[in-house]
C-alpha cells in the first residue's frame, strides 16, 4: 500500500513538471539517457516549502568508506560497483525467504517523489529529493513473522570494487538495522533514485534505505541483505564507537555528539559563508514519529 | 658528491622564496573556495587543507635536523620559515574555524572546553605563539641556551597536531596515522645519536 504518507513538503511545484517523466518507462531504465543534468537548479519552491539540493551537491558529497574516507571518494571509485545483476536476500523471520532481484522487487513496488531533509551526523544537511518506495510494502511482500522484532540490514561487501575496505576504518560489512516499527513507518522507504533518476552508486545503487529522521549513516547503502530477527542488530558505527554512535540515532538539537554540538547545521550547497541553521528534533518529522519513542529517554537512547 | 652540489644549491636560494612559495596555497584555496573548486562544502575543505599544509610544514620542519646528521643535507636556513609559515596556517586554519565554520560565539567557548580534539588543537596553536614572537635573530641571540630550549616545544605541537587529526577524524583513519608515525619517527632520530654516544 503506497501513498501512505502524505509529503506536505514538496508542495508538488519544487520539480519542473517536464523532468518527471512516466514511471514505467523510468523503471524500464530509460531515464540515464535523458539528460536531467542540472535540472536542480532549475527547480523552483514555493514559498515556506522545502529547496532541493542541486544535482551535483547530492551525488558529489557523499560518505561511503567502503570507497574511501574522502567526501570526494565515492563519486570518484563507485562506478566501479558492479549494481547489475543485484540480489537482496530476505532472511530470517520472514514468510517467504529468498534472493529477489532488484527487478522482481520493482515491479511489485510503487515508486513515489520523497523530498526528505537529510541530516548527517556530522553536523551537515542536504534536501533530497528520492525517488523510492516504501519499506513497509517490501517487508510485507516478504511477509513478516509475528515473533520479527527488528530488521538488520547489510551493504555489499566487494574488494575487488571497493578500494575503502582495504583498510579497517569500520568492520565490514557494513551492518545498520531498525526496529520493526521503525521500519514499518510509512516515512521510511527503500530509494531508487534521485531527481527520478537512477540513483548513483555513490549515494547507494541500487538499492538504500532512506530514515529521514535519523542521522544519515542509518540509511544504509547498496543493500544486499534484510534479515528480520527479534534481537536488536549489531550496527556498524555502534560497534566502532558505543560512545558517540547510539542504535537510535535520531536526529536530536539536544543531545550533542560528544565530539560537536548537534544544535545547528549547515546546509550543503550555500558556499564559503554558508551561516548554520538551528538543527530540528527528529530533523523536522516530529509530529510523525515522536510517539515511536514515548516513554524512552532520548539521551540515553540516543 | 651529489650531497655537496645540493648544499651549494640550496645556499643559493634565498629564503624569501621560500616563504612566498609556502604562502602561495593560501590565497588559491580561498578563491577555489570562493569559486566552487573545494566541491560541496568549501569550509570543511578549506579547513582540512589549510590544517594539512601546517602539519606538513611542522614535519618539513622536524625532518631538517635528521637530515643534516644523517644525510649530510643542510636545509637549516630554511627552518625558521617552515616553522612561521606552520604557524601561519594554522592561525589561517583557526580562523577558518571560528569565523567560517561555528560561527556562534557562544559556542567556540564551549566546544574548546567541551570537545578533546578542539582543546588539543588550541593548547597547540597556543604553544606556537611564544615560538613564533622569538623567531627572530634578536631572541635567539638575547635568549641563548634558553631559546634551544623553548623551541624544542616543537616537538610537542607536532604531536599535538597530529593527535588533533587522528581524533577528530571518523572511525579508524590511515592518514592521521600516518602523520603521528612519521612526526614520532623524526623525533625518534634525534634520540638514538646520544645513545650511540653514550655507549662509545
Amino acid at each position: 500500500m503506497a501513498f501512505r504518507w502524505k509529503n506536505d513538503l514538496t508542495e508538488a511545484a519544487v520539480t519542473p513538471e517536464h523532468i518527471y517523466m512516466n514511471r514505467r518507462q523510468w523503471i524500464a531504465g530509460a531515464a540515464a539517457g535523458l539528460g536531467l543534468a542540472g535540472m536542480g537548479g532549475t527547480a523552483r519552491a514555493k514559498e515556506g516549502a522545502l529547496q532541493p539540493n542541486e544535482w551535483d551537491d547530492i551525488t558529489s558529497y557523499n560518505n561511503y568508506y567502503e570507497f574511501g574516507t574522502g567526501k570526494d571518494d565515492p563519486a570518484r571509485y563507485a562506478d566501479r560497483l558492479t549494481t547489475q545483476p543485484w540480489t537482496v536476500k530476505i532472511d530470517g523471520m520472514v514468510e517467504r525467504p529468498a534472493d529477489y532481484t532488484v527487478e522482481d522487487i520493482m515491479a511489485k513496488m510503487t515508486i513515489e517523489d520523497r523530498l526528505y531533509r537529510f541530516r548527517c551526523v556530522e553536523a551537515w544537511s542536504m534536501v533530497v529529493p528520492w525517488n523510492g518506495f516504501e519499506l513497509a510494502d517490501l517487508l510485507n511482500m516478504a511477509g513478516v513473522q509475528s515473533g520479527a522484532k527488528y530488521v538488520a540490514f547489510e551493504t555489499a561487501l566487494r574488494p575487488d570494487e571497493m578500494p575503502g575496505v582495504q583498510f579497517p576504518v569500520l568492520d565490514w560489512p557494513y551492518v545498520e538495522g531498525l526496529r520493526l516499527d521503525e521500519a514499518m513507518h510509512p516515512l521510511t522507504i527503500m530509494t531508487t533514485g534521485i531527481y527520478g533518476r537512477d540513483i548513483p552508486n555513490q549515494n547507494g545503487a541500487p538499492l538504500r534505505l532512506v530514515v529521514p529522521w535519523k542521522y544519515g549513516f542509518k540509511s544504509i547503502k547498496s543493500i544486499v541483505r534484510i534479515t528480520l530477527t527479534d534481537q536488536e542488530p549489531p550496527t556498524s558505527w555502534n560497534k566502532a564507537n558505543p560512545r558517540e554512535y547510539g542504535f537510535y540515532s535520531n536526529v536530536n538539537p539536544t543531545v550533542d555528539h560528544p565530539r560537536w554540538s548537534q544544535a545547528t547545521e549547515r546546509q550543503i550547497g550555500g558556499g564559503l559563508f554558508a551561516p548554520r541553521i538551528p538543527t530540528k528534533m527528529f530533523n523536522g518529522y516530529e509530529a510523525e514519529v515522536a510517539s515511536l519513542y514515548d516513554g524512552m529517554d532520548l539521551t540515553k537512547n540516543f | 658528491m651529489l650531497v655537496d652540489r645540493f648544499n651549494t644549491l640550496a645556499r643559493r636560494i634565498p629564503t624569501a622564496a621560500l616563504y612566498i612559495l609556502c604562502a602561495l596555497p593560501a590565497p588559491w584555496l580561498f578563491y577555489l573556495g570562493v569559486t566552487g573548486g573545494l566541491g560541496a562544502e568549501p569550509i570543511k575543505a578549506l579547513e582540512r587543507e589549510l590544517g594539512e599544509i601546517a602539519l606538513q610544514l611542522v614535519v618539513a620542519g622536524l625532518a631538517i635536523t635528521p637530515l643534516r646528521r644523517f644525510l649530510g643535507v643542510n636545509l637549516l636556513k630554511f627552518r625558521r620559515a617552515l616553522g612561521l609559515m606552520a604557524f601561519f596556517y594554522v592561525s589561517v586554519h583557526l580562523s577558518v574555524w571560528l569565523f567560517l565554520d561555528v560561527q556562534i560565539a557562544a559556542q567556540i567557548w564551549a566546544d574548546i572546553i567541551k570537545r578533546p580534539y578542539v582543546t588539543i588543537g588550541m593548547v597547540g596553536f597556543l604553544m606556537m605563539i611564544p615560538l613564533a614572537l622569538t623567531s627572530n635573530n634578536y631572541s635567539v641571540r638575547k635568549l641563548g641556551q634558553k631559546w634551544r630550549r623553548l623551541h624544542k616545544l616543537t616537538y610537542v605541537v607536532a604531536i599535538l597536531g597530529a593527535i588533533h587529526f587522528i581524533w577528530l577524524s571518523k572511525g579508524f583513519q590511515l592518514e592521521p596515522l600516518i602523520y603521528l608515525s612519521v612526526i614520532l619517527g623524526l623525533l625518534a632520530f634525534r634520540i638514538r645519536p646520544q645513545r650511540r654516544k653514550q655507549a662509545a
